[in-house]
C-alpha cells in the first residue's frame, strides 16, 4: 500500500514539472520567433514613440526571467493574449473551435475502438491464418498511409465521383447557424433542438472525416489488441478453461478478453490523445473549423499568440489524457494495488 | 512466397557492403589456416560451430540473422522496395525524362502519356521527374533527422541510465516535456519559430523525435548496468566514459536500430505532413508533401497529379514499416 501511495505521489509531483516545461517551451518558441511581437501589435508604420510604448506595455524591455514570470502569471490567470487574426482573446477562440475537434475525435475513437478491437481479437484467435496476415497488412497500411492523402482520395471517391457523402465543412450552407449552440457539438445541439434535418446534415458531414481519423488509429488499436490477446490465449488458465470444455467463444470473450481490458484502456486513451495530431491534417482537408485548423491558419498568418495558446492547450489535453490513462491503469489492475 | 523477390542478389550485396567491417581482410586467412586443404565454402565458414576467431563468430551471427530475416517475405519486400527507391533517387538524373523545374505552360495538367509517364502538374512540369527529384528531398530529410537524432538519443539515454541520480532525473524530465506534445504539433510550433523550409523542418522534427530514443536507451542501460561484464570492466579500472562508450552503448544499438527503422515511416509522414501544410519544403521544390499541397486544388479534375506523390509517400513509409517489423523479429525478439 505504501509503495502504491509513493508511486502515485511521484506521478502527481511530476505533473507540475511537466506543465512548467510545457510553458517554458512555448515561451522560448515565442521569443525566438522572427516576427517582432511589437510590430505585430502596432503595425509596421507606427511612429517610433508608439513602438517604444508598446514595447514597455508588452514588458519586452525587461530581463528574460521577468518576462517569463509575466508570461507564467498571465497563463495561470487565463490570459493567453489576443489573436491578431480574429482580434478575439485566444481563450475565446479556442473555446469556440474546440468542440468541433472534440466531436470529431470522439466519434473517431469510438469507431476505431470497436473495429480495432474486433479485428485484433479476430487476428489473435486465428493466429497464422490468412485472416491474421490480412489484418497485419491492413494495420501496416494504416500506419503507413499519409492521412492527408487518404482524406483527399476519400473526398474524390465518395464526394466527387459517387456523391454519397457531402463535401468539406461541418454542415450544409442551408443549415448554417440554424440551431442554437448549447454544447458546440452540432449533432448534440441539433438533437436538443429537435431539428432532425439539421441533425442528419451534421451527421453526414461528420462521417467522412471521423472515418478517416478512425482508420488512422484503428491500426494501432488492432495491433495492440492482437498482441495482448495472444499473450492471454497462451496462458495456463485458458488451457484449463479449454480442458473444462468451455465453448471457444466463452473462453475468448469472458476469460481472455477481460484480462486484456486493463492495458487496452491505456492504449485507447493514448490513441485518443494521438488523434489531436491527426486532427490537424484531417481538419485542413475537410475545412473542419476545429482547433487543428485554427492552429495551422494562425501559423500561416504568423499569429503567434494564437499558435502558442493552441499549442499549450493541446499539450495540456495530451498530458491530462496520459495522466488519466496512467491512473486508470493503476485503479483497474489489481496487481498494482 | 507469392510476391516477387525484389532483387535478393542486390540485397545480398547491400548487406555485405553496408556492414560495419570488411569481411575478407583479416578473418578469412585465419580460418583457412585453421582448416587447411579443403577450403571451406563461405557458407560453412560462416555457420561453423567452432569459430576460429572473434570476427568469424560475429560474422556467423550476422549471417544467421540474415538467414532468419530472409525467411520473412514481407520484410524482404520492404527491403527490396527501399533499395529500389534509393536506386531510383540516386539515378534520378539518368531516369528522369524531363528537367523537374522546366515549365511547359501549353501542356498543363496533362494526363499520363508516353512522353509524360505520370502526367504534368499545374505549370506543365513532368510529374515523374519531379517525384524522382522530390524523393531526394523527402528521403534526404528523413535521413538527416535520423542522423541527428539517433546518436543524440542514444548518448542521452545511456548517460542518464548509467549515471543515475540527478542526471537521470533531469534528463528524463526533459524528455517528459518533449513527449507532452503530439509530435506534429510541436514540430509546427518550432517551424513557426524559425522560417518554413527544409532545414527548419528537419530541425523541428529532430527536436521532437529524440526523446523516445533516449527513453529506450535508458531502459536498456539500466539492465546492462547491473551485468557482470560491466562490473568486470569497472574493476579493471575502466573510466565511466569508456564503460558507456565501449560496453553499454553498443548493446543498445540493435533495439535502437529496430526503433529507428519503424520510426522512419512516421518521420516520413511528419515531413510530408509539414510540407502539405505549407511549412516544410517550399515550392517550387518538388518535395512530395509540398507537391500534394499544390495539386490539391485540382484534385477533383486532375486527381493523378496529387495522387502520384501520395503513392510515393505511402510506398516509402510502408517499406520502412515492413523492414522494421522484420528486423524486430531478428534483432530484438523480446519486443514482439
Amino acid at each position: 500500500m505504501n509503495a502504491r501511495l509513493r508511486a502515485l505521489a511521484a506521478t502527481a509531483a511530476s505533473i507540475p514539472i511537466t506543465l512548467l516545461g510545457l510553458v517554458v517551451v512555448t515561451f522560448f518558441i515565442g521569443r525566438v520567433v522572427p516576427i517582432d511581437p511589437v510590430l505585430a501589435v502596432v503595425g509596421d508604420r507606427a511612429p517610433a514613440d508608439v513602438v517604444a510604448r508598446a514595447r514597455v506595455e508588452l514588458g519586452l524591455d525587461q530581463p528574460l526571467l521577468a518576462q517569463f514570470w509575466r508570461y507564467l502569471t498571465d497563463i495561470l490567470s487565463g490570459r493567453l493574449g489576443r489573436s491578431v487574426m480574429t482580434s478575439n482573446p485566444v481563450w475565446e477562440d479556442i473555446g469556440r473551435f474546440f468542440p468541433a475537434t472534440f466531436e470529431l475525435a470522439t466519434l473517431a475513437i469510438l469507431v476505431a475502438a470497436v473495429l480495432g478491437i474486433g479485428l485484433g481479437v479476430l487476428a489473435a484467435t486465428r493466429q497464422g491464418s490468412w485472416v491474421d496476415q490480412a489484418v497485419r497488412v491492413f494495420c501496416l497500411a494504416g500506419h503507413s498511409l499519409p492521412i492527408f492523402v487518404l482524406g483527399l482520395v476519400s473526398l474524390l471517391v465518395f464526394y466527387a465521383w459517387l456523391g454519397w457523402l457531402p463535401g468539406p465543412g461541418r454542415q450544409g450552407v442551408a443549415y448554417q447557424d440554424l440551431v442554437e449552440p448549447v454544447t458546440g457539438l452540432l449533432t448534440v445541439d441539433a438533437a436538443i433542438a429537435g431539428d432532425w434535418d439539421a441533425f442528419r446534415d451534421a451527421w453526414w458531414h461528420l462521417i467522412q472525416p471521423a472515418g478517416i481519423l478512425a482508420f488512422f488509429s484503428l491500426a494501432y488499436i488492432a495491433r495492440m489488441t492482437r498482441a495482448f490477446m495472444l499473450a492471454e490465449l497462451g496462458s495456463e488458465y485458458v488451457t484449463t478453461a479449454r480442458a473444462k470444455g468451455l465453448s471457444e467463444r466463452r473462453i475468448v470473450w469472458r476469460h481472455a478478453f477481460r484480462n486484456t481490458l486493463v492495458p487496452l484502456v491505456t492504449v485507447l486513451f493514448l490513441t485518443y490523445a494521438g488523434l489531436l495530431e491527426g486532427a490537424v491534417l484531417t481538419e485542413t482537408i475537410f475545412a473542419w473549423p476545429g482547433i487543428g485548423q485554427y492552429l495551422t491558419v494562425s501559423l500561416l498568418n504568423a499569429d503567434m499568440n494564437a499558435v502558442l495558446g493552441a499549442t499549450l492547450v493541446v499539450g495540456l489535453i495530451y498530458v491530462a489524457l496520459n495522466l488519466l490513462a496512467d491512473l486508470l491503469y493503476r485503479l483497474m489492475d489489481p496487481r498494482t494495488r | 512466397m507469392t510476391g516477387p523477390t525484389p532483387g535478393s542478389p542486390i540485397a545480398d550485396a547491400a548487406t555485405a557492403t553496408a556492414a560495419v567491417e570488411p569481411i575478407a581482410a583479416g578473418a578469412v586467412p585465419e580460418a583457412v589456416a585453421a582448416a587447411p586443404p579443403p577450403r571451406p565454402s563461405r557458407r560453412d565458414w560462416l555457420l561453423t560451430d567452432a569459430p576460429a576467431s572473434r570476427s568469424q563468430a560475429a560474422w556467423g551471427r550476422r549471417y544467421q540473422g540474415w538467414l532468419a530475416f530472409r525467411r520473412n517475405p514481407l520484410a524482404m519486400v520492404g527491403l527490396g522496395t527501399i533499395l529500389l527507391m534509393l536506386a531510383l533517387i540516386l539515378l534520378a538524373p539518368v531516369l528522369a525524362t524531363h528537367d523537374p523545374g522546366v515549365q511547359e505552360l501549353g501542356n498543363r495538367l496533362a494526363a499520363p502519356s508516353p512522353t509524360h509517364w505520370l502526367g504534368t502538374d499545374e505549370l506543365g512540369r513532368d510529374v515523374w521527374s519531379r517525384i524522382l527529384y522530390g524523393g531526394r528531398i523527402t528521403l534526404g530529410m528523413v535521413v538527416a533527422v535520423v542522423l541527428l537524432v539517433a546518436p543524440l538519443g542514444l548518448l542521452v539515454g545511456c548517460v542518464a541510465g548509467y549515471a543515475g541520480g540527478v542526471w537521470d532525473r533531469v534528463l528524463m524530465r526533459v524528455t517528459d516535456v518533449f513527449l507532452a506534445f503530439p509530435r506534429l504539433i510541436l514540430a509546427l510550433a518550432f517551424v513557426a519559430a524559425m522560417r518554413p523550409g527544409v532545414e527548419s523542418a528537419v530541425l523541428a522534427i529532430a527536436l521532437t523525435a529524440w526523446p523516445p530514443y533516449a527513453r529506450l536507451a535508458r531502459a536498456e542501460t539500466l539492465t546492462i548496468r547491473g551485468t557482470d561484464y560491466v562490473a568486470a570492466a569497472r574493476m579493471t579500472g575502466a573510466s565511466p566514459a569508456r564503460v558507456v562508450l565501449r560496453h553499454v552503448l553498443p548493446m543498445c544499438v540493435p533495439s535502437l536500430t529496430v526503433r529507428v527503422t519503424l520510426d522512419m515511416s512516421s518521420i516520413i509522414l511528419t515531413a510530408a505532413g509539414l510540407g502539405f501544410l505549407g511549412l516544410g519544403a517550399q515550392p517550387p521544390l518538388p518535395e512530395w508533401g509540398t507537391m500534394i499541397a499544390t495539386a490539391r486544388r485540382f484534385i477533383l479534375e486532375q486527381w493523378w497529379v496529387a495522387l502520384m506523390p501520395g503513392i510515393a509517400i505511402f510506398a516509402a513509409s510502408l517499406a520502412f514499416n515492413l523492414l522494421g517489423d522484420g528486423l524486430r523479429d531478428v534483432l530484438d525478439p523480446k519486443q514482439r
